[in-house]
């Protein structure tokens, strides 16, 4: 018989399995196998990534305002910067680019109130971002009253444009996508068919004939007094196409929830909305969060393919100020650039969507 | 035992006449017929499949029956939505897979239906919560998830969870058999305290101890029929019908 009821000391771990010596040998030599591919990659970084950053940032040029001073051989960031508000503001007149600033300033502050866990009212500041904001942006971007000169929807662009296509396509899919995926599950026969109907032809269809469609072939069947603006008929099909996809990712959520949550709210007497609304979908959605968050990163860019109904967003706007004889030849800073804007906003939502996964995560073996 | 403190009144609270049920072509209920008086104990069993978890979900319309009468407190379960809100408020329910909600604290499991179903203000519901967490003794765990909670723990936290609704029926369905032995005594001995409090309850169960304890009636089923319905010193002692015979020495026996 062996007892042994003496507690033996927390002894540090031996130090060539922690400290940096260890790690690398943990993680990059453990094997030979690793150990070859560790020494190859390291050699594509570095043959790749110096001349990168020896052409982005060391031998770059970045003051100036023509192509003459751009003189050291690396990239030509006047371009860009020379650019700029053409870039940002699209065609909006200078003097009320102030408009532009504020809104975005304000948009700024709400998200960083509402990702900010301390904030007091959160969910008030969510609903104001939600529901009032939408309307100030729409009256300080278009004007026409409070007495702001009326800025037409043909001279916005450039990043304003981006952006206001991806917030627009964001906040919108996701409400429409959830009744989508709701109503596919539904009971109701016709809810069902008409759901399910209108998911597969969305997503069926390329965005590229949808904004075609809605740009150049509605406006010949529809009648001349509906005569929608062509950035609202861009958003409308922006929005009805993802939806559709998001329908279909909020519906897998749905699926992974068990029989029994249901079973548990409908025992409580729950009516099927505050169900849905306060078990289901709460649990639903945070499932398929990477899933919604991908669908956005999508949308983002998909919003450049605006180009070919003819409005100008970030893309559109750097490519057509690559047609300037003065600039002939600096397509790569040009797209370097739009590719590093798209990548900011994109990495930014696929970071705070790591971030909410790890908030929301209540607990191991909550899943039955 | 306190069986005879435990006052059985002549109110009817539940009624079951001719129920019939098919799943596809298969007859799960056959002519089920059983009255619960307000108060009463019943414990149901029976062997695996015989239908007892689809008659108490039929009580409270997680399933539809589709024959015979079924009125739960004065009300006649029908496809009105209205009938079947105002009964499943009336009747709680406890799952062998307990069902919490794992994004709710257990408080938060506790105040949601007498918040959203009774519009009970929030601060009246959450002392009532935590009344009926000192009754199943885990109030200290009212703001962990129930993820973080055992099973016997979770299984309580559930029948506080419907307790707070202040139900005049409570159904449980094998509320123990998804538990480790140790386990099963703490949720039994909730159980045993809540039927001694006089609630109406109907429990699917194979604890044939708990059945002896508190039942007043019990009644088993077999092939969805009520085989055999007595009350427990006749049921266990002296059973009529073959099938409980051979039902019981098979359980009494492991
Ligand atoms: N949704 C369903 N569809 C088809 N058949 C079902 C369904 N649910 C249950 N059944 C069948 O109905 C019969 C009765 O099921 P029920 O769950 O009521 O049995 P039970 O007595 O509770 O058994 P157990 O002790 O295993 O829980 C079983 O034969 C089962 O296979
Ligand atoms: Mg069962």
């Amino acid at each position: 018989m062996i007892i042994n009821d003496k507690k033996l000391p927390d002894l540090p771990p031996p130090t060539s399995t922690s400290g940096p010596i260890g790690w690398l040998r943990n993680n990059l030599f453990d094997t030979p196998l690793n150990s070859i591919l560790t020494l190859v990659i390291g050699y594509l970084l570095v043959t790749n990534l110096v001349p990168l950053i020896q052409w982005a940032f060391i031998d770059a040029d970045w003051i100036g305002d023509s192509r003459d001073a751009c003189t050291s051989g690396g990239a030509c960031w006047v371009f860009v910067s020379v650019r700029l508000n053409q870039f940002l503001y699209g065609f909006y007149p200078e003097s009320e680019y102030w408009r532009i600033n504020t809104l975005f300033v304000l948009l700024g502050l709400l998200l960083a109130g509402m990702i900010y866990e301390k904030t007091p009212k959160r969910g008030w500041i969510a609903l104001f971002t939600l529901v009032v904001f939408p309307v100030i942006a729409y009256f300080m971007l278009h004007g026409g009253s409070f007495g702001l000169p009326v800025v037409e929807t043909h001279k916005w662009g450039g990043l304003t444009l981006t952006l206001v296509l991806a917030l627009v396509g964001i906040v919108a899919s996701l409400p429409i996508g959830v009744m989508l995926a709701l109503g596919r599950r539904s009971h109701m026969p016709i809810v069902r068919s008409f759901c399910t109907i209108f998911i597969e032809v969305w997503r069926g269809v390329p965005l590229i004939t949808i904004l075609f469609m809605a740009s150049v072939m509605l406006p010949l069947f529809a009648p001349e007094e509906i005569d929608l603006d062509k950035l609202v008929r861009a958003l409308i099909g922006i929005t009805l196409f993802q939806s559709a996809y998001m329908a279909e990712v909020i519906r897998a959520g749905l699926q992974a929830i068990p029989k029994g949550q249901y079973e548990a709210a409908d025992a409580m007497g729950l009516s099927y909305w505050k169900k849905m609304g306060l078990i289901i979908l709460p649990q639903a959605l945070k499932i398929v969060i990477p899933g919604i968050v991908n669908t956005f990163i999508a949308l983002f860019k998909d919003t450049s393919l605006v180009l070919i109904i003819g409005l100008f967003d970030l893309l559109a706007i750097v490519q057509s100020a690559l047609a300037d004889p003065k600039w002939l030849g600096y397509s790569t800073e040009g797209y370097v650039f739009v590719a590093f804007v798209f990548w900011v906003f994109c990495f930014a939502m696929s970071r705070y969507s790591q971030y909410l996964e790890r908030k929301l995560h209540t607990g191991h073996g909550a899943r039955q | 035992m306190s069986t005879d403190s435990m006052s059985v009144s002549d109110q009817v609270m539940i009624e079951l006449k001719n129920v019939n049920k098919w799943y596809g072509d298969f007859h799960v209920l056959k002519d089920i017929n059983l009255t619960v008086n307000k108060g009463e104990r019943i414990v149901i069993c029976g062997p695996s499949g015989s239908g007892k978890s689809t008659m108490i979900r039929c009580l409270n319309r997680l399933e539809e029956h589709q024959s015979g009468d079924i009125i739960v407190s004065g009300t006649t379960l029908t496809n009105d939505l209205k009938h079947i809100e105002t009964i499943r408020r009336e009747v709680g329910m406890v799952f062998q897979h307990f069902n919490l909600f794992p994004h709710l604290t257990v408080l938060e499991n506790c105040c949601l239906a007498p918040i959203w179903v009774r519009k009970t203000p929030r601060k009246e519901a959450e002392a009532t919560a935590m009344k009926y967490l000192e009754r199943v003794k885990i109030p200290e765990q009212a703001h962990k998830y129930p993820g973080q909670l055992s099973g016997g723990q979770q299984q309580r936290v559930a029948i506080a969870r419907s307790l707070c609704m202040n139900p005049e029926v409570m159904l449980f369905d094998e509320p123990t058999s998804a538990l480790d032995p140790e386990m099963i005594k703490e949720v039994l001995d909730v159980m045993i305290e809540l039927a001694q409090e006089g609630i109406t309850m109907l429990c699917v169960t194979h604890e044939m101890g708990f059945a002896k304890t508190v039942a007043n009636r019990v009644i088993f089923m077999d092939g969805g029929q009520i085989i055999e319905e007595n009350e427990p010193q006749e049921f266990f002692n002296n059973p009529q019908s073959d099938r409980t015979k051979l039902f019981l020495s098979q359980i009494l026996n492991h």
